[in-house]
């Protein structure tokens, strides 16, 4: 069976399926969506478990000619290794949740979910695709659904965001596109698994240029500081489910570029360029923990804490070794799970209040115990709390950057310490505190939808947390054969 | 092949214009047929071309003034479906004005017989004749309206249309003058022989040659007419232009330069003019649509900044070695997809207007809430027209820029990748406005059976040749193959 085609084309037939449903059931667009997205999920699962450990490059390898223009072949070419089948299976997870999350969604539901299904087809297309200019294509798709989910179904300045988001990823990826036209001339190829073995000479220009062109359209989605600035307004406006996407799966796109392209494909040039990795990583940490100990919407505020913790995937690309690349795939599972998380719980809680600004939230705990639980839940993952994944992700970040940029860990360090502080400080603000009698009426998670997403993101950053080498072991042998090629 | 079957094509859409004609005359009371019988002459046009794609059978016709080769089945498969679209897409307008309805298809149907020619002729005199059955009627139409503005454009069209044709005329007897031959082929042969001594008048000739096809392709400094025509000239009659005679000069044009003016010591010299000229358009065309209000006048500069990218193809074509093929093949993907997409948008612009009365862009908000589906397919066009996958326009781009690097020509193709960001700009400001705006009057109105069927068919070719281009790319691939071969 075409695992990897269904996984990518499942969801998009689910949108056409759910945009011709007719008016009258259009409140049945969910259960479509969520069908397709259990069974995204189903078969990521099943093929989780049949992924071979030990297995060389990639599997479940499905290869067709697809486009031949003058001297080089366009291929259909999917594929996933050891660093993409975990990214694989945390966007189908994410993928049931925001379904689910959406289940309060009334508002032409037909063209939400048809949205929110082609988010999904793209997004898991960006992780499987080995062909270079069809993993640019799925980069390029995300953008629609994402705009008009942001601009149509969001809240505040939405059309702004909207925009903002979607200008900031066309720019970074016109830089792409000419840094992965100049590789293929180059090669005669656009194919991944083949442009990560050749030694480029002689390129159009500078090997040096092309790295950064590529690197810059990465680095708008991961984001580096300081190219964030699109993150906290499009978080700030999006509706729930799809802050959860693009925290939990959007920004993982960015990181897995890096290391994918940029560190494969030239390894020279990382290798000269590893100190300005460590050191943007750890400006991104500070930077972000700074301006988030400042933030006084929820929202913005997790979303400056997600620039933080993606300086962390930035800090392990830049150490190029066995621990801090894995360091950095975990770190982005990690982040996926528990951020998605926090913006599920903030989802719940301003679904009821409305207000996101902390002066007006406050004790809610008496309001709303089981949000409550789940939110100081997420956030002491996110504050890297022992036994949950977060703490697994930072520990091996570090120990695999130690060794090499000192400085850039102390510093990271700083930021892991004021994380606590910021998180600390906005359950205080929002969830304890005295009781605002304002949220007297306001009711608790009781939908059996909010209860199963709960539950199973708790499972998950809990599992990742005491168990990593469940991850761990598939993460490794796809990061030393990247390493193969980084130390040759 | 012989006799009547050889201008078969040609013949099954004239001799409908003819009908057409006649029934309007004879029986007014079943004028509401005629467009059904201005498309069934097309499809048996079409079928005829495909019954000669289908044997096989290549030949010269007419003592080699027509070429009935793959590259002239390209052109006619497309001419026959373009004026299909237009045919659709004028329905509403022509029952709405009320008047002429047998002489407009009729006109429309002799144009599309007179690009056919066009695209086959292979003869000065031959194609000087084509241009004319083609334009003539083309000036008319652009004056069908009943207001001022459209009797301005098409006076416009017809006053520079004729100095262009005196240009092209001179180029052509210059030509002439220095090989003693009308024949492309035979030219090449004498330009092989002789020529090099005439080089600068060859050059001078070439030149009046780009400035008189240069005025059908809308490409600077020829494109002065391009906005006040579209604006002034019924909307149907501008989706016409904008690609039917486009298609038809660019056919021309690269049959000529690369069957007459191949010599080696000349192409270098009009491939610079190519590019120069490609540059110069892509950006006035761009930056001048970039401050339009009126969405016509906005296609209009669009359709220069196009007709800009379309020539990279005919800069890069160099005559020795494969890179030829990329840059011929190139200009025709391009046309192909151009044609699609640029009537995809004409067409909802057609609906749109029909029902707000207004081209201006700022009318357009709000029209997802109106009409989702013209929103919807004029905003993937326009998609389309940026270059932006999965669409037609993205191959077509990509190739065209392949093309461009393969005959170093990286500085042309950077000023067009540039372009096309630009474009972008203004192409997505008017799906931001339909699909953010807020509109004045939020009444949702419907679309006409026609007009979804015209704007159907042209999305779901620009959408499907976007996932699976390669039919498209293989056909333009092997036309261009044709010209090497059959001569």
């Amino acid at each position: 069976m075409p695992e990897l085609s269904v996984l990518v084309f499942l969801p998009a037939v689910a949108a056409a399926a759910i945009l011709l449903l007719p008016k009258p059931m259009e409140q049945n667009a969910k259960w479509v969506a969520l069908a397709a997205a259990s069974a995204m999920l189903a078969l990521s699962v099943q093929m989780f478990f049949a992924f071979d450990l030990d297995g060389e490059g990639y599997q479940f390898v499905e290869r067709h000619e697809w486009v031949d223009i003058g001297q080089f072949n366009l291929q259909y070419f999917l594929g996933v290794d050891g660093l993409s089948m975990p990214l694989v299976l945390l966007t189908t997870c994410l993928t049931v949740a925001s379904v689910l999350v959406s289940f309060s969604v009334t508002v032409r539901p037909r063209a939400y979910f048809a949205c929110l299904m082609l988010l999904a087809s793209s997004v898991v297309g960006v992780f499987v695709a080995l062909d270079f200019l069809l993993f640019f294509l799925f980069w390029e798709l995300e953008l629609f659904p994402m705009f008009l989910l942001i601009a149509v179904w969001g809240s505040g300045r939405k059309e702004y965001s909207a925009t903002k988001f979607v200008l900031y990823t066309i720019a970074g990826s016109a830089f792409m596109l000419v840094g992965i036209l100049v590789l293929a001339f180059n090669a005669g190829t656009f194919d991944i698994e083949v442009l990560g073995q050749t030694e480029f000479s002689n390129t159009l220009i500078p090997l040096g240029w092309v790295f950064f062109f590529l690197f810059i359209g990465f680095a708008v989605k991961l984001p580096i500081v300081p190219l964030h600035t699109w993150l906290p307004d499009a978080h700030g406006d999006a509706p729930t489910a799809v802050s959860v996407m693009l925290a939990g799966v959007l920004l993982k796109m960015g990181g897995y570029g890096i290391i994918r392209m940029c560190v494969t494909m030239m390894p020279d040039v990382a290798a000269d360029w590893d100190i300005w990795f460590a050191a943007i990583g750890a400006i991104s940490v500070l930077y972000g923990a700074f301006i988030t100990l400042r933030q006084t919407d929820v929202k913005r505020l997790i979303a400056y804490s997600s620039v933080s913790h993606m300086g962390l995937v930035l800090l392990g690309i830049g150490a190029l070794g066995d621990t801090g690349l894995t360091g950095a795939a975990y770190q982005m599972l990690a982040h996926g799970l528990i951020t998605g998380m926090l913006f599920f719980m903030v989802g719940l809680m301003y679904e009821r209040t409305h207000p996101r600004e902390t002066s007006r939230l406050g004790g809610l705990a008496r309001q709303m115990p089981l949000i409550t639980t789940g939110m100081v839940f997420a956030g002491f993952g996110s504050l890297g709390l022992p036994a949950m994944a977060g703490f697994i992700a930072e520990v091996t970040v570090f120990l695999g950057a130690f060794e090499r940029f000192e400085w850039a860990v102390l510093a990271s360090i700083v930021g892991v310490v004021l994380s606590a502080g910021y998180v600390l400080w906005m359950l205080q603000r929002v969830v304890f505190g005295p009781v605002k009698h304002e949220w007297d009426g306001v009711t608790d998670a009781h939908h059996w939808w909010e209860h199963t997403v709960v539950v199973g993101l708790v499972a998950l950053v809990i599992l990742l947390g005491v168990y990593p080498a469940i991850m761990m072991d598939m993460l490794e042998p796809a990061i030393d054969s990247i390493m193969v090629r980084v130390e040759s | 092949m012989n006799g009547i079957d050889l201008v078969g094509p040609q013949f099954a859409v004239l001799a409908t214009a003819g009908i057409v004609l006649l029934v309007d005359g004879l029986m007014p009371q079943q004028r509401r047929y005629l467009p059904i019988i201005a498309l069934l002459g097309l499809a048996v046009s079409a079928l005829w071309t495909l019954s000669w794609a289908g044997r096989g059978d290549y030949q010269e016709a007419f003592g080699g003034t027509l070429a009935l080769d793959k590259y002239a089945v390209f052109f006619y498969f497309l001419f026959a479906g373009i004026t299909a679209t237009v045919v659709l897409a004028s329905i509403d307008w022509v029952n709405r004005e009320g008047r002429g309805q047998g002489e407009y298809y009729a006109l429309l149907l002799t144009t599309c017989g007179g690009l056919m020619f066009l695209s086959a002729a292979r003869d000065l005199i031959t194609i000087f004749l084509a241009l004319e059955l083609s334009s003539i009627p083309q000036y008319i139409l652009a004056g069908w309206g009943k207001d001022k503005k459209s009797s301005e454009a098409g006076l416009k069209y017809l006053l520079l249309g004729a100095i262009a044709s005196a240009l092209l005329l001179y180029g052509m007897a210059l030509l002439y003058g220095l090989t003693g031959t009308t024949m492309l082929t035979e030219i090449s042969a004498s330009l092989e022989a002789t020529g090099e001594q005439y080089r600068s008048l060859l050059v001078l000739s070439a030149v009046l040659l780009i400035a008189g096809f240069g005025f059908k392709m809308a490409v600077v400094p020829f494109q002065m007419w391009v906005p006040d025509v579209y604006q002034g000239a019924p909307t149907p009659v501008a989706a016409f232009l904008s690609v039917g005679s486009k298609a038809a000069a660019f056919a021309v044009v690269t049959r000529i330069f690369f069957e007459a003016l191949g010599a080696e010591f000349l192409s270098d010299d009009w491939s610079m003019i190519f590019a120069i000229i490609a540059a110069v358009s892509m950006t006035l065309g761009n930056l001048m649509a970039v401050v339009q209000t009126d969405i016509k006048r906005m296609l209009g500069y669009s359709s220069v900044a196009q007709a800009g990218t379309f020539m990279i193809g005919l800069a890069a074509i160099s005559v020795t070695g494969d890179e030829f093929t990329l840059g011929g093949s190139g200009v025709l993907l391009f046309t192909a997809s151009y044609a699609f997409t640029n009537l995809g948008a004409f067409v909802a612009i057609i609906a749109i207007s029909q029902k707000i009365d207004s081209d201006q862009i700022k009318d357009y908000a709000g029209m997802w809430k109106r009409s989702p589906l013209l929103a919807l397919g004029l905003a993937f066009c326009l998609v389309s027209l940026t270059g932006i996958p999965p669409t037609a326009g993205f191959w077509a781009k990509l190739y065209i820029f392949n093309a461009g690097v393969r005959a170093d020509l990286l500085w042309l193709v950077i000023v067009g990748v540039l372009n096309s960001v630009i474009s972008g700009y203004y192409y997505l400001s008017v799906a931001r406005q339909m699909f953010l705006g807020e509109a004045e009057d939020g009444k949702s109105f419907s679309t006409s059976p026609s007009i979804a069927v015209a704007l159907g068919a042209t999305t779901l070719g620009v959408l499907i040749f976007g996932i699976i281009p390669m039919p498209l790319i293989s056909a333009a691939e092997n036309a261009v193959e044709a010209l090497r071969t059959v001569s």
